[in-house]
């Protein structure tokens, strides 16, 4: 990236005054990573920063929560989880909320650590909830892999695994106007930029793979600013994401999963974009199939803030009813959350 | 779930690899990727998930600090 004027780009950024330009950053680590850079107070007005529909647990919908729930409360069984998905509500309740009554639920920071638990207590069953992106999909497989290896028959995984481009599709027909997409960096570590290129090069509006950098992500929004109406893609976190992206990872989550539709909080069910375990894997599913039920609470808009038809603060709960402490939607408590972190940074 | 910032490899032990994230010391599984010790890595859910080319993050790294000159 040689070559680039920084000062000269984030003077241009904050002088623009051309069209308005809408750009979304799918991915909830870019949301975080712009909050935290101050980014939106380093833009021009007419420059709009969107934040889109990748953070794993404000895409869940509640019938996974209260599956997880269902089974935490069973005797012999744990449910393992990341930490914000423990305070997500389900229909009536959270994982943490079951807890406190009494539901087995442990919060642990790999899915890798199923295999040790399982592992050392063979009277009780660990189930994992395994949600997210391509990202975490090969963490998954792996888990899969130890336990094919050690013949664990008490792990198993609660899926509810999405993949983006069907979702970014559904979006650009659904959302509210997007000129341009910050791809989403860590997915694409692994699978590879090629599919943004072709996403950009279909839907003809440009894409551009960023780092989470202050200095990358105005290189990005100045070059998606730049590439406006014109379509096109670019790479700008070439040292982490190569053009097929992680072969080994892409290969495990072959073996393990397939395609499949998948159910988006507040979006429905998008055919093609999801991924389950495959048949001959079965006996590591908790009891997936069929988690559609999408109970959102009533008034919550995380729905349209997740296309970008409304920013988080047009939700008329926003900062009110509905805060870190209060949370009422997802968006507002994974910290990955379009609503989280346009609270805690202040951005408009 | 996202660990943003690269860490580097500084000891490995079989499919285990401590990470140094500029001075929080972290275990994660290496299974996904081919790496070794003084590697920069991205770490996602307790698994490194790529290794970076040193050459091109430090370009990064000097933009990032002109960047927060501009800031001050
Ligand atoms: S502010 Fe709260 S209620 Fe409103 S959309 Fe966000 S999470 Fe839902």
């Amino acid at each position: 990236m040689a070559g680039f004027d920084i000062k000269k780009i984030a003077e241009e950024l904050k002088n623009y005054d051309g069209d308005e330009v809408r750009i979304m950053e799918v991915c909830g680590t870019h949301t975080a990573a712009i909050s935290e850079n101050g980014i939106p107070s380093m833009l021009s007005d007419k420059i709009k920063l969107i934040s889109g529909p990748g953070c794993p647990v404000c895409v869940t919908v509640t019938a996974v929560i209260d599956k997880l729930i269902e089974l935490s409360m069973r005797s012999d069984t744990v449910v393992l989880t990341f930490g914000d998905l423990i305070r997500v509500k389900g229909t009536s309740m959270s994982l943490a909320e079951a807890k406190g009554e009494g539901a087995h639920v442990k919060m642990v920071y790999s899915p890798m650590e199923t295999v040790k638990l399982a592992k050392e207590d063979p009277d009780h069953n660990y189930v994992f909830a395994a949600i997210g992106f391509e990202t975490t999909t090969p963490v998954y497989a792996m888990v899969l892999e130890e336990a094919e290896k050690n013949n664990l028959d008490n792990l198993k995984l609660l899926t509810s695994l999405k993949t983006m481009p069907e979702v970014i599709r559904y979006v650009v027909k659904n959302g509210g106007g997007i000129d341009g997409f910050i791809a989403p960096g860590h997915v694409a570590t692994i699978t590879g930029s090629d599919i943004y290129k072709e996403l950009s090069e279909e839907l003809g509006i440009p894409f551009v793979v960023s780092g989470f950098e202050g200095a990358q992500l105005l290189l990005t929004i100045y070059s998606l600013v730049k590439m406006k109406g014109k379509g096109g893609f670019k790479n700008l976190y070439k040292s982490a994401v190569k053009e097929e992206g992680n072969i080994k990872a892409k290969e495990i989550i072959e073996k393990y999963f397939k395609a499949s539709d998948a159910s988006w909080r507040g979006m429905g069910k998008i055919p093609g974009s999801g991924l389950i375990l495959r048949e001959e894997y079965k006996k590591y599913d908790a009891g997936s199939d069929m988690l559609d039920e999408d109970n959102m609470p009533p008034g919550c808009r995380c729905a349209d803030v997740l296309v970008g038809k409304i920013k988080p603060c047009d939700c008329p709960m926003f900062g009110k009813k509905c805060t870190p402490d209060t949370a009422h939607g997802a968006c507002m408590v994974s910290t990955e959350g379009s609503c989280y972190n346009y609270f805690v940074s202040g951005r408009r | 779930m996202c660990v943003a910032i690269p860490g580097r490899v500084i000891s490995m032990d079989g499919t285990k690899a401590t990470i140094d994230f500029s001075g929080n010391i972290v275990v994660a599984d290496a299974g996904l990727v081919d790496t070794k010790v003084g590697d920069r890595v991205l770490v996602h859910a307790g698994c490194i998930i790529q290794t970076m080319s040193d050459e091109l993050a430090d370009e990064v790294e000097s933009l990032m600090k002109e960047i927060e000159d501009l800031s001050n």
